[in-house]
């Protein structure tokens, strides 16, 4: 009845895991328990969870991201704390195979259910209004890919108090994830987890590459677009493209384990390497998924904040598209170790050092860009400079890497394990966290403390540099990655400054939290009445903060790049139109999240081998989209009145907003904060 | 503004609101389609490595009978075929014509999935399941990714015919209809692809 599932499966004896699986579930029945005090169930139903409300989504997306970033951020610090004890006599706290989870869980946790959710909540909030649209090309479909992603992540979170997570490591290389090396659910966790999410992953790309393409306002050519969006664009071709590949290699696996097939076994025809080619095939256009977007962000941030126009935006166009193919490129430098040829190497290390030259030009045009503009420091500017110098070291180190001879030796080193987190730490995260602060104002109508924001990013940098740079020495001195214990003593105080930085990133965390919540109490102060608090220069910035549902009420023409700017410089920005029309939203709908309840129920009953409920749950799967595919009724109209009264009200606070504040025509000037309204 | 440049505005914001929803999924279900490829490739790649690991079991000689599988991929063929004649009957706009076409499609596809199950039936009866041999597990994967391909079209196509029924041949309906007809033409593509190099190379 219930497959493999018994009591057993709860690790009750594991005072750490129960203590984790104990306080997850307070801080639930806490949330749950607010919701249910504020009456605020119903709303959360209508507004929210069955928002196909492109806006909602982002903000729901981003929501997740933070939430697994305190996930994987504890995983880290267990981590740093074992590897600062475990040496030569001491065991240390953790078990080998609770460690080897761990380390499993912080990676798929960190790239799969942070940075991806984070990035596409960013372009959920931003791209549709950059564009000049009203929502995306497929809003259901948005709604099911946000419900997938979700799902994705739960299973890893019920992994903790169910059965066990994957020890193979965010890889999941064979034949350790083969049955016979890892016979428990933990492998299955890991492998339906990325599944569920991988598929709404694609649907996210193929939804935005359609929005991108058939969607822009009328005047805004590819080559008006702003930079966020050629990056989101490029970023879709490589979602589709590397997705399905990665789909391809969990379902072999996943035939490996569940029908006893050998595509990677040890014996009967399997080749383990043909794992590994085909992982990197997609992992390497990974990176550039999750980095593209990055490099979006500070295309956005640096020119608002220099107060001039990006420079050089045709060659910043050409490095993204550079970078897309090139990703493609470089695969099989995650294991020049294989033993493929000397030439075959050579190839792949040449790629890689290329690659590197596109993202260069990217770094200088930057730099020109702030080059004598009037910066402002603010939190998104900040972690931008941040980036720059910790992401040169990163791609210096990378290039090294790139050598294969120096690679046999650093191979599996911490002075990996200090180059990626080099690499996505400032080059992802740290823009994901400007863009956060940036766009803040656009989904909620208010600032973010600037005073917390820079505690948390100077708590960030510092922490980065003195976690990760002993990693670095580390590797030169010849520690290998995930180990539980050690008996070099020379190791120990290098690991000492690591976790030391860890407790400093720690803080950063912690800053993060406090200026979200200072900033709540302190919203009144600081509403945005323009909907332009930077003084912007893309389209985004036109409308309120937050939007009106339709974003806006009459779709903008695009005369030039940066369009936004045009207009304010021209006069049309806050041109009053001649007449309203009718608009056309999409309806929300209750059946992505019912699509994500069977998504669960399928992807734990196949974790669990419950053979009824995962039929069940495919055919309520199948059901759900066939029902909703019958539904021709998914719209609904907002009549010109109503859409007057709501333009006519912002109309009413933007000149309320203008008497109380200086004019800000200038393009160093930030709004001052605004009295309550 | 110059009224000149209002003119053009207006211009262009008509032509905007006129390319539709429908441009746009047309243009997404193709995206789809391209990723469809890129995961038959990868299932091809896959293959090629592993068409010569058998592990000391059955070779492809020993297991396909090719004209078994041309009466099979003569029924999947004509089933495209007969969508492209249902398709005719779309833009003429006769329903009762397209619901006979779908049917024969339908006939036709469901013919070629339940052959392709005798097949892999009999295969696995013998002993020759995919747990035999790496090159048996990359077969039975490439094909039967295939086949749950057209069974899932088969069962988009019951429900089109319920559609085309119930609610004729209104615009999403035919919309559908045409984006149906891509993913049955793309899959006859993908099995000229699996005939030539799992059942025509397999026998060589």
């Amino acid at each position: 009845m219930l497959g493999k599932l018994t009591l057993s499966a709860i690790p009750y004896h594991n005072p750490i895991i129960m203590g984790a699986v104990g306080f997850t579930i307070l801080v639930g029945l806490v949330i749950l328990g607010l919701i249910t005090r504020h009456g605020a169930w119903r709303y959360l139903w209508t507004e929210w969870l069955t928002s196909v409300d492109h806006k909602r989504i982002g903000v729901m997306y981003i929501v997740l991201a933070l939430i697994m970033l305190l996930r994987g951020f504890a995983d880290a610090i267990m981590m740093r704390v074992q590897q600062m004890v475990a040496e030569g006599a001491s065991q240390g706290y953790l078990p080998p195979g609770h460690f080897d989870q761990i380390f499993g869980a912080h990676g798929t946790i960190m790239i799969l259910f942070m940075a991806m959710p984070f990035l596409v909540g960013l372009w959920n909030v931003v791209i549709p209004q950059q564009l000049g649209a009203r929502d995306v090309a497929f809003p259901f479909l948005n709604s099911v890919s946000f419900w997938l992603t979700a799902v994705g992540a739960m299973l890893v979170m019920v992994s903790l108090g169910i059965g066990d997570f994957s020890t193979a490591g965010w890889t999941g290389y064979p034949p350790l994830s083969e049955l016979g090396y890892s016979p428990t659910s933990g492998v299955d966790y890991w492998i339906w987890a990325i599944q569920i999410s991988g598929v709404g992953t694609l649907l996210t790309g193929v939804n935005f590459l359609a929005t991108i393409v058939k969607m822009r306002a009328p005047g805004m050519t590819f080559m008006r677009m702003p930079v966020f969006a050629w990056a989101a664009l490029v970023t879709c071709v490589l979602i589709i493209l590397a997705f399905p590949v990665l789909t391809v290699t969990l379902a072999l696996l996943t035939l490996d384990r569940y029908l006893d097939m050998h595509f990677f076994s040890n014996g009967l025809g399997g080749n383990m390497m043909m794992y590994l080619n085909l992982f990197w095939i997609w992992g390497h256009p990974e990176v550039y998924i999750v980095i593209l977007p990055a490099f979006g962000v500070f295309s956005e941030v640096v020119p608002t904040f220099s107060g001039k126009p990006l420079f050089g935006y045709k060659t910043m166009v050409y490095a993204t598209a550079a970078i897309g193919i090139l990703s493609f490129s470089v695969w099989l430098h995650h294991f020049f170790t294989m033993g493929s040829s000397a030439n075959v190497n050579a190839f792949f290390g040449i790629t890689t050092m290329i690659i590197a030259v596109p993202t260069g030009v990217k770094i200088f045009n930057w730099l020109f860009t702030m080059y004598r503009g009037r910066v402002q420091f603010t939190p998104p500017i900040l972690w931008t400079i941040g980036f720059f110098s910790a992401f040169l070291v990163g791609g210096v180190t990378g290039v090294l890497l790139a050598v294969p001879p120096a690679d046999y030796l650093l191979h599996n080193s911490l002075f990996l394990v200090a180059h990626f987190h080099n690499m996505l730490i400032p080059g992802a995260l740290f823009a994901y966290l400007a863009g956060y602060m940036y766009w803040f104002p656009k989904a909620f109508g208010f600032r973010l403390n600037e005073k917390w924001g820079k505690r948390a990013f100077w708590a960030w940098l510092v922490g980065f540099y003195v976690a990760f740079i002993p990693l670095y020495v580390l590797g030169f001195m010849g520690m290998p990655r995930r180990m539980e214990h050690y008996s070099d003593p020379a190791w120990l105080p290098w690991l000492e400054v690591a976790a030391i930085g860890a407790v400093i990133i720690l803080f950063g965390i912690i800053f993060l939290v406090v200026q979200l919540v200072v900033s709540i109490r302190e919203r009144q102060a600081t509403r945005d009445l323009t909907g332009d608090p930077w003084n912007g220069r893309t389209l985004e910035w036109a409308t309120a903060s937050p939007p009106a549902v339709y974003n806006v009420a009459r779709i903008p023409v695009v005369n030039a790049l940066d369009s936004f700017w045009d207009m304010k410089q021209q006069g049309p920005a806050y041109e009053k139109p001649p007449e309203y029309a009718d608009i056309h939203m999409p309806r929300n709908s209750p059946a992505g999240f019912v699509i994500g309840v069977f998504a669960f129920l399928f992807g734990f009953a196949m974790i669990w081998h419950i053979w009824w409920l995962a039929i069940a749950s495919a055919v309520g799967m199948l059901a759900t989209v066939v029902a909703r595919s019958l539904n021709d009724d998914i719209e609904y109209v907002i009549p010109a009145a109503e859409v007057e009264r709501t333009e006519n009200e912002r109309r009413r606070l933007m000149a309320q907003a203008a008497t109380q504040s200086p004019a800000d025509t200038g393009a160093d000037v930030i709004p001052q904060p605004l009295p309550q309204v | 503004m110059t009224p000149q440049v209002q003119a053009i505005d207006a211009a262009l914001l008509a032509a905007h609101e006129h390319h539709d929803a429908r441009d746009a999924q047309a243009f997404g279900f193709w995206l789809y389609i391209l990723s469809d490829l890129i995961l038959f490739s990868s299932l091809f790649a896959t293959f090629a490595v592993q068409m010569r690991s058998f592990a000391g079991g059955p070779t492809g000689k020993d297991l396909f009978d090719l004209r078994y599988v041309a009466v099979e991929t003569l029924l999947l063929l004509l089933s495209s075929a007969s969508y492209g004649l249902a398709m005719l009957a779309v833009q003429q706009g006769r329903s009762a014509r397209v619901m006979r076409w779908l049917g024969v499609t339908f006939l036709l596809g469901l013919g070629f999935i339940l052959m392709e199950v005798h097949e892999f039936y009999g295969l696995v009866l013998a002993g020759h399941g995919p747990d035999r041999s790496g090159f048996i597990s990359a077969y039975f994967t490439l094909v039967g990714t295939h086949g749950t391909h057209v069974t899932f079209g088969l069962i988009w196509m019951a429900a089109m015919l319920f559609q085309v029924g119930f609610k004729g041949l209104s615009k999403p309906v035919a919309g559908r209809l045409l984006r149906l007809s891509v993913f049955w033409h793309f899959l006859d593509i993908v099995w000229i692809g699996v005939f030539s190099v799992v059942y025509l190379l397999g026998v060589m």
